[in-house]
């Protein structure tokens, strides 16, 4: 009886889903078959793969790389920097843990056009930065920090930090602690037990960050739209350029769907992982 | 632990909540500078403030945020809420995992795929091109999966026998629920709202793809702006977002953490 009442009262939230998210992914795929006419219809008459041929041309090879350097080392960056403050939070927190990931995660829910404002104007020819630097003397000339590389490759790490400290928390704060105390009683030092036992007992919390940080940072086109340059075209830009320039809808569909079917697989791998840790 | 490591450690966390902290800080310092510059400091003013409220641009399109805001948490906090305390209720392994694993995927899926598949279909079903209620039901869709997850959360510590009693006193299954159970659920359930509010407003991608001609939020407003060129208004008005939503963030975690008794308990995820 408690069964078929938690589906029923599930059924409308789960509906909503099915129609709302999985059909139009689906969609995705309808619409990358078809072509376009002059005024950005789609023609669904002939159904072809061509977009997807197209879509593999090396003309895009370059944003799709880009779009991967960023998106890893993005990755990497939070992974390192993200790991030392969610073991800090959860091995020295004590009472003040949840406040403390708290104010972790708040910029998090902030706006995060607005974060990567703020970088524009830290980094500018004029901004906090060069105006710093000019103001004692170090340079001459403003640095050019923006529209670069690094700036992009900050700006994601900076959205994303909090996304990636969360999962590492809740694996890190889930070993068992005496654990390690048993290493350290067998003479492992310090860094040894990290290594033998923190670090591979930690390492779902690892892969769910390094996935949760990789597949937004991979659909980001914000931040190498508004740090970045001409030289920094991701995949993620082509298609919004494709939807909301362009209106080649068809063909923004095939790399979407390439892109989402790389997503997905992601994230249902991931998932497993977050449903034990997360939901418990 | 060897209190060395333990003082550099907690260095170099003070040093990364700087880091988290300090680009918005400097945004916020600058929307009280007397220059339209926005890169060198001159001096304090509150000027920046009521030119930016007698933007009507800006006032429209805030509006427009507020409205979509309003249908989203509406929305996601009752479907979102039913979605997470069936789902704690849910005995049948096979199904919770179905359901788990698609109330998880919108949020793991990246912001351009959820919000070009919505464009086509609604483009396709409805020859919709973007309009706010389009824009509403995008935001209902990728709110609802925090509510219940937030909820569900709840739910799931909840003492049943409570609801046991309820039956056996004589209340229907409707009235136990109406009046043990979502009680106890409430502070999860607001805490839920606060977090789709927070996400609605804050929404750019899948506003973007959503968004037709005359439907252009605070966000998408702001994004147009900042391409066209940097002055202390679009600071001002980051500051006022970033100060709403950092009160809905924490208001959602205050009460969140509520118990029903009144003692205060860490809320799960």
């Amino acid at each position: 009886m408690r069964d078929r009442l938690g589906g029923a009262l599930a059924l409308p939230g789960l509906g909503w889903l099915a129609l709302f998210f999985l059909v139009p992914l689906g969609f995705i795929l309808i619409v990358s078959l078809g072509d376009h006419d002059r005024f950005g219809r789609v023609l669904l008459d002939s159904p072809s793969l061509d977009n997807y041929r197209s879509a593999l041309d090396p003309v895009f090879l370059r944003p799709a790389l880009n779009g991967l350097r960023y998106a890893a080392a993005t990755t990497i960056l939070c992974l390192v920097i993200g790991y030392p403050i969610a073991y800090w939070i959860s091995r020295y927190g004590g009472k003040q843990k949840t406040i403390l990931l708290l104010l972790v995660m708040l910029p998090f829910w902030t706006s995060y056009l607005i974060r990567t404002y703020a970088w524009i104007t830290i980094l500018g020819d004029n901004g906090v930065i060069n105006s710093v630097l000019l103001a004692i003397g170090v340079t001459d000339e403003p640095i050019v920090l923006l529209n670069t590389d690094l700036a992009v490759v900050l700006g994601m790490t900076y959205g994303f930090l909090p996304f990636a400290i969360l999962p590492l928390f809740v694996s890190i704060d889930r070993l068992d602690d005496s654990l390690v105390a048993a290493a350290r009683d067998l003479y492992a030092s310090g860094r040894s037990a990290f290594r033998h036992v923190t670090l591979p007992l930690t390492m779902p919390g690892v892969v769910a960050a390094s996935i949760l940080t990789f597949i937004p940072a991979i659909g980001d086109y914000v931040t190498p739209d508004l740090l970045g340059g001409a030289q920094t075209t991701t995949i993620a830009k082509i298609i919004q350029n494709q939807f909301l320039g362009a209106r080649d809808w068809p063909a923004g569909a095939a790399l979407g769907f390439l892109l989402m079917a790389a997503t997905v697989i992601g994230s249902l791998a991931v998932i497993r992982t977050l449903r034990r840790e997360v939901l418990g | 632990m060897s209190h060395e490591r333990n003082r550099l450690l907690s260095a170099y966390s003070l040093l990364v909540y700087v880091f988290l902290f300090l680009p918005v800080a400097i945004l916020v310092l600058f929307s009280f500078n007397d220059s339209k510059d926005n890169f060198a400091w001159t001096g304090f003013t509150l000027a920046w403030y009521p030119i930016l409220f007698a933007n009507e641009d800006m006032l429209e399109a805030l509006g427009k945020t507020l409205q979509v805001a309003a249908v989203a948490v509406i929305a996601s906090t009752l479907l979102g809420t039913l979605m997470g305390f069936g789902l704690a209720r849910l005995r049948n392994r096979y199904a919770g995992g179905i359901a788990e694993t698609l109330i998880i995927l919108p949020m793991v899926a990246p912001e351009i795929v959820m919000g070009l598949s919505l464009l086509l279909f609604f483009a396709q079903v409805f020859s919709a091109r973007g309009s706010l209620a389009q824009i509403s039901i995008a935001h209902v869709t990728f709110c609802l999966s925090y509510v219940a997850v937030v909820v569900r959360a709840r739910a799931v510590s909840l003492d049943p026998h409570l609801e046991e009693a309820a039956r056996d006193l004589g209340a229907s299954a409707v009235g136990a629920f109406r009046y043990v159970t979502l009680p106890l659920l409430m502070p999860a359930v607001a805490a839920g709202a606060m977090l789709s509010f927070a996400l609605s407003f804050d929404d750019l991608i899948v506003t973007t793809f959503n968004a037709g001609p005359g439907s252009s939020t605070l966000p998408l407003y702001l994004y147009s702006r900042i391409k066209f060129g940097v002055t202390p208004e679009i600071n001002a008005i980051s500051t006022i977002i970033v100060a709403i939503t950092s009160i809905a963030i924490l208001a959602a975690w205050r009460i969140g953490r509520r118990r029903a008794d009144g003692r205060v308990v860490s809320m799960a995820a």
